[in-house]
């Protein structure tokens, strides 16, 4: 058999189209087009790839199954490790991950897994029935808080092993960041629907409109009967920059823009009844894929020029290479070592950016080469809209309302990254509310090793009980 | 979904509800509020908390007519329900250590501080109240209130009720005239709380405020509600409703609340009757 060094491309929404839609970018392989990747794989004895997923999909194992035609033992084999096939393989950043260490990537190009990850678990989105059925009820409650990438894997894991699970969610719509944050056009929001079902068909209950932290609190809940509680509730609390202007009507933070058109739908509006501004000339501070993501929705929303402003170059940019390409190919223009200083404005609105040109000096704490300030560069550029990508800090709503819980110096949940318990006993958390912002597959890992070990624990002290019960009828 | 299960006009265009929460009522305190949602396609919008009771749990909500949601809210009737009613929200008011204090209520900002009035009247604190509003229509909860505090001062700015003038005609006279607060709470539009707290700073009484800016999700995830105090950047919805009104910018929330006026504008012509839209 002969090897083939390159991807089989996936189709794309042409980029003068898709610039005016929020219709999905990757079109997904055709069957013809999976098979003929899915025929590149080498079937390693000792395979990285599944070394390098945060979750340990088998990967070479569906792969085989995918060439056979044995479609329905493919997913299976996925859906063993990993709930959510359809989200991650649309969204993981692969390149980073099981596809890096592919062993076809020393010479050609890895093979696609996501891509084919996608193909598979989308061909099984609208089946209701869960792969691996869930054990029956062992009767006892566990409470996750937050229903995003960590909140569901943990979710279904712990539905999985016989728990009876009840999922607490702020807003009116679970999914998390896969609703709120990330946009229609890498995720569409039906897929999101379509796997939340299939934890429902898993017995997981969804409560949501419940702010855990305010309607009630993590002791509430170990007082409910709740015999563990698992907090994936994500990111925080938006960054600024701290410069002058950011109170400027027009200036948002990502999250506020992306959620105002991801869940309340304010690209539809006024059908939908939450308005978003419509920027004119646009500038995206930051250099992430929410930057990303928010640089092509104001693109999306009719802006006529988007700025991504950056300050460092293209090689340090945090956002996958993917979307910066797609972002590239829409037109979305990079002012790269450009760092804004302050948000100019009149009357009350935004009316322009002033930044400094930087340079890159010695590599600081995170490895990367620290941006330097070039004396003297100051410049304008007019701007009707700015929108701040530039991370998040801890929400301290639960932390704040439970005392006993540790925190770190950065104001994330202390965890014992194996296990992911917290200082409080029956108290576990994982995905960005402990990590701060991070990828969906690495909540999901935390949430698959937090649901293992809430198991672990809470078999042990019913095995114990049982011991003890025994003794006493002895 | 949350059923209405007393609902009353107050006054042309406010509305009272008691709504059916059970797990919002039983942790519900004192200043702060709720997010709600009227249909699938609406939009979030907070509302402070007028009056809850944990054990039969309910909480009320009193909200004037303004926009589109709150246009759809007060179509709905008794037995009706709400599709999402989110809270409670924000940090709860500190009512505990005051002796002796001035309440100043401003049209339906009177429905958040009515609870306040109660809660510091049961507590032991001497309650004085100044309500204010365009006319005598619009003064809201006078009757409970006067029952749960000291004195009650009305200003209306047609003289049909009360004092003719503004809240801070009254405010003034008091103050002058030898009475003594150790804390001043004002709730209502800006503008009031903006002459309240210029008057009170130069009386030098503490003085609180809520503030109610446009907001999504109400946890401290969009950064929306953002309001300048003391110079510095804080979230309304998680390190407020209540801030120290001498150090709030409000001529900067007066802006930010204009913020989607255009869009408000536009949403209502597209809603006209003939216009392809829902009638209103």
């Amino acid at each position: 058999m002969s090897v083939t060094y390159a991807k089989t491309p996936m189709r794309v929404q042409d980029p003068a189209v898709r610039r005016n839609n929020f219709d999905e970018v990757a079109l997904g392989y055709t069957l013809d087009e999976a098979m003929a990747e899915a025929g590149r794989c080498l079937q390693c004895k000792k395979p990285m790839c599944v070394a390098g997923c945060p979750v340990n999909v088998q990967i070479p194992a569906f792969i085989k199954a995918l060439t056979k035609g044995e479609f329905e033992s493919a997913y299976n084999i996925i859906n063993e490790t990993n709930n959510l096939p359809s989200i991650c393989g649309r969204v993981c950043p692969q390149e980073e991950q099981c596809e890096k260490q592919c062993i076809l990537s020393k010479k050609g190009e890895g093979i696609a897994i996501g891509r084919l990850e996608r193909f598979v678990g989308d061909g099984f989105l609208d089946n209701e029935e869960p792969a691996n059925r869930a054990l029956p009820s062992n009767g006892q409650k566990v409470a996750v808080v937050g229903s995003g990438p960590a909140g569901l894997t943990a979710a279904a894991d712990l539905a999985k092993f016989g728990y009876e699970v009840t999922v607490f969610e702020a807003f009116h719509e679970p999914g998390g960041v896969l609703i709120y944050g990330i946009p229609e056009f890498r995720l569409p929001k039906a897929l999101v629907k379509k796997e939340i079902s299939k934890l429902k068909a898993l017995g997981v209950r969804f409560l949501t409109n419940v702010i855990i932290g305010k309607t009630l609190t993590v002791d509430d809940l170990l007082e409910d009967g709740y015999s563990a509680v698992f907090i994936g509730s994500g990111a925080g609390l938006p960054r600024f920059l701290d410069i002058p202007g950011e109170n400027l009507n027009g200036v948002y933070s990502a999250n506020e823009y992306l959620t105002r058109i991801n869940l309340m739908k304010a690209y539809d509006f006024p059908h939908s009844h939450t308005p978003v501004k419509h920027g004119r000339k646009v500038a995206v501070i930051g250099g992430g894929n929410v930057a990303m993501d928010a640089a092509r929705c104001a693109l999306r929303l009719g802006a006529e020029e988007v700025h991504i402003i950056y300050r460092r170059s293209m090689e340090e940019m945090p956002a996958r290479a993917e979307e910066v390409k797609h972002a590239r190919e829409e037109g979305i223009i990079f002012d790269i070592l450009t760092n804004p200083i302050e948000i100019l404005g009149q009357d009350g609105w935004v009316k322009g950016l002033r930044c400094v040109k930087m340079e890159l000096g010695e590599p600081d704490e995170s490895g990367r080469r620290k941006p330097v300030e070039i004396k003297g560069s100051e410049f304008d550029t007019d701007f009707d809209m700015v929108i701040i990508a530039i991370g998040t800090s801890p929400n301290p709503l639960i932390t704040a309302s439970t005392p006993d819980l540790k925190t770190t110096r950065f104001g994330g949940i202390m965890v014992d990254e194996a296990t992911g318990a917290t200082s409080k006993e029956g108290v576990y958390a994982g995905g960005d509310a402990v990590t701060g912002a991070a990828t969906v597959i690495q909540a999901m890992g935390a949430g698959k090793r937090a649901a293992l070990a809430i198991h672990r624990k809470l078999s042990e002290k019913a095995c114990i009980n049982f011991a003890v019960n025994l003794n006493a009828a002895k | 979904m949350y059923k209405i299960i007393e609902k009353r006009t107050l006054a042309p265009g406010v509305h009272f509800m008691r709504v059916d929460a059970p797990l919002v009522a039983r942790s519900a305190m004192p200043g702060q509020f709720i997010i709600l949602r009227v249909l699938e396609e609406g939009e979030r919008i907070p509302l402070t908390i007028a009056d809850y009771d944990r054990t039969e749990g309910w909480v009320t909500i009193i909200f004037q007519e303004v926009g589109h949601t709150t246009g759809l809210l007060a179509e709905l009737g008794i037995g009706d329900h709400i599709l999402d009613f989110a809270g409670p929200l924000g940090r709860a008011s500190e009512l505990d250590r005051y002796s002796r204090v001035l309440c100043i209520g401003g049209g339906v900002g009177t429905a958040p501080l009515y609870p306040q009035i109660k809660h510091m009247h049961e507590a032991g604190t001497e309650v004085d109240v100044i309500l204010g509003a365009r006319s005598r229509d619009y003064i809201l909860l006078a009757d409970e209130i006067r029952r749960c505090c000291s004195r009650l001062y009305i200003a209306t700015d047609d003289g049909s009720l009360g004092h003719k003038g503004f809240v801070t005609d009254l405010l003034k006279e008091l103050v002058s005239g030898g009475e003594r607060y150790d804390h001043v709470i004002a709730i209502g539009p800006l503008v009031m709380m903006k002459a309240v707290s210029a008057l009170t700073r130069e009386f030098m009484i503490p003085t609180t405020v809520s503030m109610n800016p446009i907001m999504v999700d109400g946890t401290g995830m969009c950064g929306g509600c953002r309001v300048t105090v003391g110079g510095k950047t804080r979230y309304a919805c998680v390190d407020g409703p209540d801030f120290d009104g001498h150090l709030v910018d409000f001529d900067e929330a007066m802006r930010r609340q204009q913020m989607y006026r255009q869009e408000e504008k536009e949403s209502h012509i597209c809603r006209l009757p003939g216009m392809g839209g829902q009638v209103r």
